[in-house]
């Protein structure tokens, strides 16, 4: 394959340095350089409508880095979650998004803080990815007053307005339209930023967002869909949810690109394509196929649907950490005991962030009734027996 | 009617005993008459005009003038960008708006008749609503929905039905529905200045109805506060309260009851949520008598939510 070419020429040019650097690693941090290196997708890209970018990929060492490290943190932090879970700390829903962090930290690497990102209900890591801390995730699973949302969203509801991340919905498909609202009132500010809506295979045969494709196109609205496509609706996969599960495809008149959603650099490559254009041309759809090693939520043991054997096959054949410890590991950007102590270090962080949350309180029982409104009325608020007033609206 | 004709009289009286005009500010003695739709448009245009992050998005909004010509002339003045005709597809396009809105603009999102919202309902409650609940303030949501709301004349029954109660069920949603035009300048400025999303229910038949407007209301910064009934007529026998089309209908029966000598209390709602339960409150210990009219559905309406205060 391309990357075992690459992976030679790169050794053979190093073997010389080899000496230098091995005395030198135990001062070189584990960040890495900014020196360019290209790399090839793990599969060419499918396009429609549209011509497909390049397979080959500009990332460097730190950006590598970066990848491995913000992949184990979120790995790393959804199954904290799913223990957590278990131990009934967390309750409500919890969507865990472990197997998919690919798109999370991939598509950041392509866009800015100022674009948008809005999302359903597997929200976690991609909170995280746009700035989000372990407290404020752990801390709102547990509905604490730590958390991002103060404890009053909870797992489907966080929001990080400050870096323009929109949540975390609960109502499957309403981000699509949400999100091109967005992508209109950018091209309304003329603040020249994207917004990528995603939304799962499940979602993708809403007719709202069909509605608002329509509108996002008439109106050449920057709006980006991406269809996080890991195979299975809750628990009906794709075949049996939609005629055409070409998800790409389906935007018709919309240009759509399909991307392998377990390759970071892909993800990268095509969302970087796809801000392009859409500044340009108006919407794009990009289909991101990934998988989820969990099920569709902490109620599901995601085998009732599929085969275990199917999900260890995606484990050990597309794993998305994986994919990148062999490239750090064969480009000689960092060695096999560096890469593990990078885990061990997220995993206390996740652990450290865990204990803290756990101390923080639940909120007061008067939250019930604050930000209902941002400009509430004074009105008051009495109990069922009408005669004590309970509480003044804020 | 007889308030006109009232005004009138009192106008060329005034005339004579000039000097002493100033200290009756509260008539203005030639009373200048505004339709319902010339109110809404005149709020419209003069919120538009003042903030450039409001926009007017619907169904025949640009073009056609408006359905209703509610938003007639705004299209030639404002341009394509902020008044948007949509295709018919409400769920889209009320989800862009709440979009927009968590952006920081303030759409006036407009259905054509209020029965079509129950397409985009859910974002109205769900994307809306609750926003800034679950968000912990992080999301306000300053978007306004705005269309007719209740019957028309002889439309059938799925262009008739009225979402007072429906909406003013769910907390997070400000529910305003006025009857004169001074209610649909004054709230409808108030609700486009609200960072809160609000539901404003017109009602079809009284867009051509005339009323007389003072020189406050017909002012740029003229805004009512929300959350605040009006007494329309003032009483001691019995009250009445009621909101939009019926207040009309309430005020011709309180005429018809003087005649018989009863007294009644007329109290405009204007909003629904929040409810000015004071207001009612005081009237009706006043008057020990209550008769609520509304257009909805008997069954959890209006009328049953103001009835519950005073069966317990």
């Amino acid at each position: 394959m391309a990357l075992s070419h690459l992976g030679a020429s790169a050794s053979r040019s190093s073997s010389l340095l080899k000496p230098l650097s091995s005395a030198l690693s135990l001062r070189r941090p584990i960040s890495g350089d900014n020196s360019p290196l290209t790399v090839e997708t793990s599969v060419p890209f499918t396009s429609h409508q549209c011509e497909a970018p390049s397979r080959s990929v500009e990332t460097n060492p730190k950006e590598l880095l970066t990848f491995f490290r913000d992949m184990a943190l979120m790995r790393r932090m959804e199954i904290a979650a799913d223990s957590l879970y278990k131990a009934k700390l967390i309750r409500g829903f919890c969507h865990l998004y472990d197997g998919q962090e690919a798109v999370a930290v991939g598509m950041e690497a392509a866009i800015t803080k100022k674009d948008c990102i809005i999302t359903a209900y597997r929200d976690h890591c991609t909170f995280v990815s746009r700035g989000g801390t372990l407290l404020e995730v752990f801390a709102e699973l547990m509905g604490r007053q730590a958390g991002c949302s103060k404890g009053k969203g909870g797992s489907m509801h966080f929001y990080k307005k400050d870096s323009n991340f929109y949540g975390g919905h609960g109502i499957v498909g309403a981000q699509v339209p949400l999100g091109c609202g967005l992508a209109f009132a950018q091209k309304y500010s003329k603040d020249e930023t994207v917004t990528f809506a995603l939304y799962g295979d499940g979602a993708a045969n809403q007719g709202q967002l069909f509605e608002a494709l329509n509108i996002s196109a008439l109106w050449d609205l920057p709006a980006i869909l991406v269809c996080e496509n890991n195979h299975y609706g809750m628990g009906t996969a794709e075949w049996r949810a939609a005629k055409s599960p070409a998800y790409y495809k389906r935007g018709d008149y919309v240009p759509g690109l399909k991307v392998d959603g377990m390759d970071a650099l892909a993800v990268k490559q095509a969302c970087k394509f796809a801000k392009e254009h859409a500044l340009k041309n108006g919407p794009i759809i990009l289909e991101m196929d990934t998988y989820r090693y969990h099920g569709h939520s902490m109620s599901d043991p995601g085998s009732t649907y599929r085969t275990r054997d199917e999900i260890s096959g995606v484990r050990q054949e597309r794993d998305p950490i994986e994919r990148i410890r062999k490239l750090i590991l064969s480009h000689d950007l960092a060695t096999e005991k560096e890469l593990k102590d990078v885990e061990k270090e997220v995993r206390k962080e996740v652990d450290d962030a865990i204990a803290q949350a756990k101390e923080s309180p639940m909120p007061e029982p008067s939250e019930l009734f604050t930000n209902v409104y941002a400009k509430g009325l004074g009105v008051e608020s009495f109990g069922a027996d009408r005669k004590e007033v309970r509480a003044t609206l804020p | 009617m007889l308030g006109i004709v009232r005004q009138k009289m009192l106008g060329q009286s005034l005339l004579k005993i000039r000097p002493a005009i100033s200290v009756l500010r509260s008539y203005s003695s030639a009373a200048k008459q505004m339709t319902v739709r010339e109110a809404l448009n005149s709020a419209l245009d003069e919120e538009m005009s003042a903030d450039p992050k409001v926009f007017l998005m619907g169904e025949e909004v640009g073009e056609y003038q408006g359905a209703y010509k509610i938003s007639k002339g705004l299209l030639e003045k404002y341009g394509p960008e902020r008044v948007l005709d949509t295709p018919i597809t409400e769920a889209g396009f009320a989800g862009i708006g709440v979009g927009a809105a968590y952006y920081g603009l303030k759409p006036v999102v407009e259905f054509m008749t209020f029965n079509f919202s129950m397409q985009a309902i859910d974002h109205i409650i769900n994307s809306a609503a609750k926003s800034n609940y679950m968000s912990a303030g992080q999301m306000s949501v300053p978007i306004v929905f705005r269309g007719p709301n209740g019957a028309a004349a002889g439309v059938g029954a799925q262009h008739s039905q009225c979402y007072a109660s429906w909406y003013a069920s769910c907390p997070g949603l400000k529910v305003l529905s006025p009857y004169s035009s001074e209610d649909a300048r004054g709230l409808l400025k108030a609700a486009i200045r609200d960072p809160d999303p609000v539901v404003f229910l017109e009602n079809e038949l009284l867009y051509g109805e005339s009323f007389p407007v003072s020189d406050e209301v017909l002012d740029s910064s003229f805004c009512l506060p929300i959350g605040k009934a009006k007494i329309e007529r003032k009483g001691k026998d019995v009250t009445i309260t009621a909101f939009s089309k019926m207040v009309g209908y309430a005020l011709k029966a309180a005429e018809i009851l003087e005649k018989e000598g009863i007294d009644a209390e007329v109290i405009n709602l204007r909003s629904i949520r929040p409810l000015d339960r004071s207001t009612i409150n005081a009237s009706v210990r006043k008057t020990n008598r209550l008769i609520t009219v509304e257009e909805g559905f008997p069954q959890h309406g209006v009328g049953a939510e103001i009835w519950f205060e005073f069966s317990l």
